[in-house]
């Protein structure tokens, strides 16, 4: 199978979330266990992952595909396409599926991500996969060969839809791949298996859910230029400001948050998690709750609605932990808990708990951690 | 300026979610159901537009006919008219919801109503998370789209919106009509007044029942992922437990 992946990129490296999705494309393009050998004739070789990166070809992480086993490269290269524009992105997806017959399509869960591939599923007609952990591919289906997953009884097992309507689409010809799927639904909290017969298959990687892993291919990557005509239609929206907002620690990239919910109280009460925060260097984040009551501002809420983050620690201080809240920590590595309610939900995701009030616990933390400081 | 605001009907979950033993579904029997915060901000905006502008705002939404209340819900903050495009307990997909949506929208204009200047949605749905009803609408009806808005500022054809990416602020210009799928954060939304609920609960809301079909993604179960996380050790009552904790935070290589 061809298997493409977007690849989002900056300062002249892929990120986070793309090292993830092209560790997953190149899970889907693996070839098949024993039995089943590729046919001859194919385009690219067995497990082999073809990346798209927008910009020139002389700055792209090149090397650093390879490190994650791209062997192939397109770069889109086109002076109309120096800001991004979700439309033209997608468009430039299509002719690329096109002129690779790929089968399936990657890209990270990002706002970028899903956006682009939600426009190419509009594109291509075909459904858009959000939020996919795994994909593997469903056994009996090959081009022609009977019992092809276009059939209600293609794949051993499978259900028919819902209401016993067949499961079928219209035009699920033959050569349609079927993918068995997991993804996410409610950011993670609850797990999807799910049925995907879809050519080309489109997904987005849940990049909290999925490790990037290294797979070195011998040699560099191939970079072929791809110079896109991009009609005025689809540039219509593209990014036309862009603008850093103040400095500070961000708090989807700091080592340690400081979290609060309603047991902090009210607004007053953040002070104190601020000076702990600063005191270790890190950035404070809030509940829903405390954004919807107006105690703190939308930009420091963790959350499925808010910021996801990923820090070495995160002390959560009267926070109950609602589904909600624990979605934005999936990525936390350790998470120590200050809450009066030792039966609180969020002590069964946390490593370490101190049961009491955080209006007395933090300042004698902040005065615990200023006295060692002084004295070493 | 005329505002459509499409939102989802979702089960309300806090602290725990629950799937029925057929693994069908969320286990709804002890909660009740919401919109999503997305959506509960988009309903917001378009009200907080129509107070400044004039005009008003209509909310749909494509579910069961219990989604009446949350089509009220946003009646008593504000919206003027209600549709409900009404399932028979068939999972709609994306591309079947988009399909229904955009039709409805074309049945405005042709019945002679003004069409609509801004149709908004969440960025996603709480409980599917499939970031693109939106965008399919926005095909369908051939209009810009763009998502993940914390902030529209309107203009007279025109608005400038924006939002964030990798701690950058960008914004775009887009022409109306136009879809958005906005982000909480954009606005704070308002609680009801008492006149907008009894307004809410007198209203009249239009339905019709679009026609379902499947789509090449289908469901087989849902399943609540298995925890790493083992149940926290517990390091002490109140500030007796401070030096434990300071003995922890230090392991982990975070005091300065």
């Amino acid at each position: 199978v061809t298997v493409l992946c977007l690849v989002e990129h900056e300062s002249g490296e892929v990120v986070d979330a793309s090292a993830a999705a092209l560790t997953f494309a190149r899970a889907m393009a693996q070839p098949l266990p024993p039995a089943v050998s590729w046919p001859p004739g194919g385009a690219a070789p067995a497990g082999a992952v073809t990346a798209i990166l927008f910009g020139a070809a002389d700055q792209l992480p090149v090397r650093t595909l390879a490190v994650y086993g791209v062997s192939d490269v397109y770069a889109v290269e086109s002076d109309r396409l120096v800001s991004y524009a979700p439309l033209a992105w997608a468009r430039v997806l299509a002719e690329l599926i096109k002129a690779s017959s790929a089968d399936a399509v990657v890209a990270a869960g990002t706002d970028r991500g899903n956006e682009v591939l939600a426009h190419l599923g509009a594109i291509t007609g075909e459904p858009m996969v959000a939020g996919c952990v795994s994909a593997v591919r469903a056994t009996a289906e090959f081009a022609g060969e009977p019992g092809a997953p276009s059939s209600t009884s293609g794949t051993p097992g499978a259900p028919s839809g819902p209401d016993g309507a067949p499961s079928g689409l219209p035009g699920a010809a033959a050569g349609h791949q079927a993918w068995q799927i997991v993804r996410q639904r409610w950011a993670g909290s609850l797990l999807e298996d799910a049925e995907l017969d879809a050519s080309p298959a489109l997904l987005t990687v849940a990049y909290d859910a999925v490790a990037a892993a290294v797979a070195p291919v011998a040699g560099a990557a191939r970079v072929r230029i791809h110079t896109p005509a991009v009609s005025g239609d689809d540039l219509a929206v593209r990014v036309i400001e862009s603008a850093k907002p103040s400095a500070g620690v961000s708090l989807a990239t700091a080592r340690v948050v400081v979290g609060g919910g309603r047991g902090v109280g009210g607004p007053e009460g953040f002070a104190a998690l601020e000076e702990l925060a600063g005191l270790l260097g890190g950035a404070v984040g809030v509940s829903r709750v405390v954004t919807s009551q107006g105690w703190r501002p939308h930009t420091q809420q963790v959350g499925q609605t808010g910021t996801r983050i990923a820090p070495e620690l995160y002390l959560a201080c009267g926070i109950s932990g609602a589904i909600q809240h624990m979605a934005g920590c999936l990525g936390a590595k350790h998470i120590v808990v200050i809450n009066t309610d030792a039966d609180a939900p969020i002590i069964g995701h946390a490593d370490y708990a101190v049961i009491g009030d955080l209006r007395e616990v933090i300042p004698a933390l902040v005065a615990a951690i200023r006295a060692r400081a002084g004295s070493s | 300026m005329e505002i459509l605001v499409c939102v989802k009907r979702v089960p309300m979950v806090g602290g725990k979610i629950v799937v029925t033993p057929d693994g069908q579904e969320v286990d709804t029997r002890l909660s009740g159901f919401t919109i999503s915060p997305h959506e509960e901000c988009a309903v917001e905006e378009a009200v907080q537009l129509v107070e400044r502008r004039g005009g008003s705002v209509s909310v749909l939404t494509v579910g069961p006919p219990a989604a009446a209340e949350q089509l009220r819900g946003a009646l008593a903050l504000g919206a003027g008219r209600a549709i409900l495009l009404q399932t028979d307990g068939s999972h709609w997909g994306p591309i079947a919801t988009a399909e229904a949506i955009a039709e409805a929208v074309r049945a405005r204009a042709s019945n002679g109503h003004n069409p609509y200047d801004l149709i908004l949605f969440g960025n996603e749905a709480a409980d599917t998370g499939d970031y693109q009803v939106g965008v399919r609408v926005a095909h369908l009806l051939g209009l810009p789209c763009v998502t993940g808005i914390k902030n529209i500022e309107m203009g007279e054809d025109s608005a400038r919106v924006r939002r964030e990416y990798r701690g950058i602020q960008e914004g775009f210009e887009v022409t109306l009509p136009a879809v958005l799928t906005v982000k909480e954060g954009i606005n704070l939304p308002r609680y009801p007044s008492f006149p907008g609920r009894v307004r809410a609960k007198k209203a009249v809301i239009e339905q019709s029942a679009p026609s379902w079909h499947g789509e090449g993604l289908r469901m087989r179960m849902l399943r609540v992922p298995q925890q790493e996380r083992r149940r926290a050790e517990i390091l002490g009552q109140g500030t007796g437990a401070v030096a434990s904790l300071v003995r922890v935070l230090d392991e982990l290589g975070v005091l300065p």
